[in-house]
């Protein structure tokens, strides 16, 4: 089996980041497809019935929103970073700003700082309307580029 | 611990309190059951709750170690739980904001436990703290602090039965 370091190389060079996914256990059982466009790694998570966090509404989990954003934030790094590095997540603060609703949700990242040690990157997630985001979050990575 | 607002009059009952909620979380709450989710202790403000470590959930095939985004699923759902814990009766609430940090990487093949409380409980927003571990809540993987909104739109999605 090649090894991430290995995968990440061949998705930079060719394009097709699906061994990428697929090298991430809960980004596959979440259903999650990455869409590169321009300098931007789009997320797509497709609804699914098990995503629910309040049945009653019917709402996306604060988790489900909260994975896709920090996966959003990874795959970013992983696509965009000057060198292939990969990330130790340091942390990451999630605002809810709207209702999830039971339909597909894309979430993409910003690298706002990329420093020797660490990198900063801004995520949204967004439903129907990419100017109407239903979360945002910041996140911070430890880099090694020397691993 | 303190609440802002008073609880129920009711004696908390957690051998009542604690199979409603289990049971609650994950039938109300879709996601949680698909984690896995149990919910192994509770008082009035507090929740513990358990993730059972499991293959798809590992956010790197080569370490075995569970992805970020479980530990914050498994944190919200707790936090949100102990906010349930600390309301006088079943209102609606959700997730207003939510800061992790890792504290350190969490072990491969092995559950998580997260334990949080809601440390004040105003009329529109509650606040949580906490954090998850696999041992002692004193040598955790990660610690929380979350802030949910009070009273918004649905229902309730677990309630504390009785009352």
């Amino acid at each position: 089996m090649s090894s991430l370091r290995d995968i990440l190389e061949a998705a930079r060079r060719t394009g097709d980041w699906r061994p990428m996914t697929e090298a991430v256990p809960y980004a596959r059982w979440m259903g999650v497809s990455l869409e590169p466009q321009g300098g931007e790694m789009i997320c797509h998570l497709p609804f699914q019935p098990m995503l629910v966090g309040n049945s009653t509404i019917p709402a996306l989990h604060g988790g489900t929103v909260g994975g896709l954003l920090e996966s959003a934030a990874v795959f970013q790094l992983l696509y965009a970073a000057e060198s292939i590095v990969l990330p130790k997540i340091i942390n990451v603060t999630v605002d809810y700003l709207r209702s999830a609703r039971a339909v597909d949700t894309y979430a993409t990242g910003v690298i706002t700082k990329q420093g020797r040690r660490v990198i900063s990157v801004r995520a949204i997630a967004w439903q129907e309307d990419r100017n109407r985001p239903v979360a945002a979050a910041n996140a911070h990575f430890l880099v090694d580029p020397g691993d | 611990m303190s609440i802002g607002r008073r609880m129920s009059d009711r004696p908390f009952d957690k051998e009542r309190v604690l199979p409603l909620l289990d049971q609650g979380f994950r039938k109300m709450v879709p996601y949680n059951d698909a984690l896995g989710l149990t919910a192994i202790d509770c008082a009035p403000g507090m929740c513990v709750l358990k993730l059972p470590w499991a293959e798809h959930l590992v956010g790197n095939s080569e370490t075995g170690v569970l992805h970020g985004g479980v530990i914050t699923s498994l944190l919200d759902a707790c936090g949100g739980a102990s906010v349930f814990l600390a309301l006088p009766s079943p209102i609606p609430i959700a997730t207003l904001d939510l800061r992790i940090d890792y504290l350190k990487m969490a072990s491969p093949r092995r559950d998580v436990i997260a334990r949080t409380e809601c440390y004040k409980l105003g009329r529109n927003v509650a606040f949580v703290r906490g954090v998850a571990y696999h041992d002692t809540p004193d040598d955790p993987i990660a610690s929380c602090a979350a802030t949910f909104m009070l009273s918004t739109k649905g229902k309730p999605v677990v309630t504390r039965g009785g009352s």
